[in-house]
């Protein structure tokens, strides 16, 4: 869908690449057409802009994905920017249905003078992540580009992995209930909190980590009942969920009281006028669950370590279609979609 | 020590209980049936009325005859364009401009701080009126100071006057004060507002005692609230409650910050530097001692005697069709709603604003507009 306001200028802006309406105006205007469109005759590609593609091989599905990490500061609480790069792409195979993954490859560039130490530490952290999601590196590439011609590091990351029935972010339908695997905004808060040196009283941690484990659980508890996941990244919540409205077609209410957010998350954004469901999330998913399987599909999620918080936040609704309604415990009103991140270069 | 519970962190504010809000929305209903007319208009003056009215989602739960409007309480979008043309007109004179970040979009006559920045213009934005001393110190050239907003931020521009600024600044002052325009909007003829709901960050300054003139002119009753959802909801209960008793009266209900004398200190301040002059606000009229002025004895500071601002000299230029369409003086006005405008969403956006209520993130179009417009919410089950 092209808005028409999302991409009216010639030059790109830092608003293009925020994960909002702005980006999807780019990648329609100007990626899809000349990639014919992005049709993946069969499977789900390019066009349906999900989280991956998911390509039919034999009477399985082969999911792909790629991501690439700019974050700034390369370090920053919770986690550094080697972890951020094998949660992304491990995570995206996991919200399209790939909890087990078959190879991931990394291909790094790195300014010239960037610290050896500073390197082999997010090597370090690199393998942790590898080895906490069971995932394996299988290729990679180095270059190094002058000075001044990148800001420290640029990491790529591809992934593949196989699954029976891939879960896109456009199958939800009125009744389901929405689910959310932990606490909001956790990621994007830390980011500004150390980017911007603020003393905020509290532990704002990155919430950086793989989520295959836990999506695992969810789908096995589930029975199929998992019918629509989508981390949400870039945009936060709010993002994620006008995404699964418009491409389902149906209204979502949320119940604000419902959605998990730290006690610290909320200060800060309290302070600094910034709405938590817009800050991205690393370690998090939002699914949409058929109502009979929703509670099964809770305890699963809770008893894994990294779903403790889950929440039932939501349902979809008949009317409304492609809106996202807050219900904010006073009353009711659209959650709007953010134009663009508040803060870039947080992924 | 056990970490506290995400999911419980919500409802602990005190003044975000949603139970004594649906209390308080049911007394609202009991209040305007008491009234027992079809429609009860009341207003509030405040950008941040109507940011929390607009987050929480209180409008959705307001009896149906119940119309809670915004009138001129965005400081920003009551600038008058004329005021914008001599910070632009200094601005390209060669001066340095610092101001509130809010301005920079605001429409000039023809053209907008930002433009003149676009154009090769000193333009500086500043969070506190302290920056700009700081801003004059370090640049040491001329920079003027376009000093905008209510008795808030006019007491933050009197105490830099006070303390004396740098031989090289000196200020614009587009300062207004609230209380002679809600004179204004009360007699506006049409609006059949009934009530007002004070500020009360404003109302700490001033002090409630400030609008009893007011209401004896007017017998309308006015209610100071506070920013929290249960102070808005407390706030409209009482207002409902005066207009139905017929008692026309001020009544404060943010005890916690406003006393009857308000911020002394503040307000000798505020006199001392500023003395009333009559001002455009863009959109609803002349309004007699509306503006903030710098008394006589600082004219030396005062850009307007220092500059020969010239403001004839800005490029002319017509109304485009698109800004003629613009509706905002009727909004802020408070007698239409920013769903009356037909460019509203589609061709004025926070990212391509037509009119200032659309800039200023006090402004009733950014608002409704952050929060989703204002859409029919009926209907779910």
């Amino acid at each position: 869908m092209i808005d028409g306001r999302g991409f009216a200028d010639d030059r790109i802006g830092l608003k293009h690449g925020a994960g909002g309406r702005a980006m999807r105006a780019l990648i329609e205007q100007v990626c899809l057409p000349g990639l014919g469109g992005g049709a993946t005759p069969g499977g789900i590609g390019l066009a349906a802009m999900d989280d991956g593609a998911a390509i039919p091989v034999g009477d399985r599905w082969l999911i792909v994905t790629t991501d690439s990490h700019v974050v700034h500061p390369i370090v920053f609480p919770g986690g550094d920017i080697g972890r951020l790069a094998v949660c992304g792409t491990v995570n995206d195979l996991a919200v399209m249905g790939a909890t087990d993954v078959t190879a991931l490859t990394c291909a790094i560039i790195v300014e010239e003078g960037f610290p050896r130490a500073g390197l082999e530490r997010v090597y370090a952290s690199i393998r942790a992540a590898c080895e906490e999601a069971g995932a394996p590196i299988v290729t990679g590439d180095t270059k190094v580009m002058g000075r001044g011609e990148i800001d420290g590091l640029v990491l790529n990351t591809a992934g593949i992995g196989f699954c029976d029935r891939p879960v896109p972010d456009s199958s939800l339908a009125p009744g389901d209930v929405l689910i959310v695997t932990g606490t909001v905004g956790d990621h994007g808060m830390a980011i500004m909190a150390a980017r911007h040196a603020l003393s905020l009283d509290g532990d704002l941690r990155s919430d950086v980590a793989p989520i295959n484990g836990v999506v695992r659980a969810a789908l096995g508890a589930a029975g199929g009942g998992v019918v629509a996941m989508k981390d949400p990244t870039r945009g936060g919540l709010s993002s994620a969920l006008h995404e699964m409205a418009q491409k389902s077609k149906v209204g979502i209410l949320i119940e604000e009281a419902a959605v998990p957010v730290r006690p610290e998350v909320r200060g800060a954004s309290d302070l600094l006028g910034i709405d938590p469901f817009v800050m991205a999330c690393e370690g998090k998913a939002v699914m949409g669950v058929r109502p009979d399987a929703a509670a099964a599909v809770l305890a699963a999620i809770r008893a894994h370590p990294l779903g403790r918080d889950a929440a039932r936040i939501g349902r979809c609704l008949d009317t409304h279609a492609g809106a996202v309604i807050l219900d904010t415990g006073f009353g009711r009103r659209i959650l709007a979609e953010p134009d663009g991140e508040p803060l870039p270069r947080i992924c | 020590m056990a970490s506290p519970d995400p999911r419980a962190g919500f409802a602990e504010l005190k003044f975000r209980d949603p139970v004594r809000a649906r209390a308080m929305v049911e007394a609202m209903g009991r209040a305007t049936a008491g009234i027992g007319r079809s429609r009860v208009s009341l207003m509030h003056v405040c950008g941040s009325h109507e940011q929390a009215i607009a987050k929480y989602g209180l409008r959705s739960a307001f009896p149906s005859a119940l119309s809670v409007i915004m009138g001129p309480g965005c400081p920003v979008c009551v600038t008058d364009a004329r005021e914008v043309d001599e910070g632009v007109a200094l601005a390209r004179q060669g001066v340095h401009i610092a101001t509130y970040g809010d301005m920079l979009r605001v429409p000039g006559t023809v053209m907008s701080l930002a433009d003149a920045q676009a154009d090769g213009a000193s333009i500086h934005v500043i969070y506190s009126a302290g920056q700009a001393v700081e801003l004059a110190a370090r640049l040491k050239e001329p920079v003027v100071f376009f000093a905008t907003g209510f008795e808030t931020t006019a007491v933050a521009t009197a105490a830099i006057v006070l303390e004396g600024l740098p031989d090289n600044l000196s200020i614009l002052s587009a300062h207004k004060y609230i209380p002679p325009a809600m004179d204004i909007v009360a007699a506006t003829p049409g609006l059949a507002v009934e009530g007002f709901l004070a500020a009360g960050h404003a109302a700490t300054i001033t002090g409630w005692g400030v609008f009893e003139p007011f209401v004896s002119r007017h017998h309308l009753p006015v209610v100071v609230a506070g920013f929290e959802p249960l102070d808005i909801l407390a706030g409209l209960v009482k207002l409902l409650e005066l207009v139905r008793d017929g008692a026309p009266a001020v009544v404060n209900m943010y005890p916690r910050c406003v006393t009857r004398a308000g911020n002394l200190r503040a307000q000798e301040a505020l006199w001392k530097v500023f003395q009333p002059s009559c001002g455009r606000w863009r959109g609803i009229a002349d309004v007699p001692d509306g503006n903030l002025a710098l008394r006589d004895r600082f004219a030396g500071l005062d850009a307007r005697t220092r500059f020969a601002i010239d403001v004839a000299s800005l490029p002319k230029s017509a109304v485009s069709v698109t800004a003629g369409a613009c509706i905002c003086g009727s909004i802020m006005a408070g007698i239409k709603s920013p769903t009356d405008c037909a460019l509203f969403g589609s061709a004025c956006t926070p990212e391509h604003p037509v009119g200032a209520c659309m800039v200023s993130s006090e402004g009733t179009c950014r608002i409704w507009h952050q929060y989703g417009g204002h859409p029919d919410l009926g209907g779910i089950a």
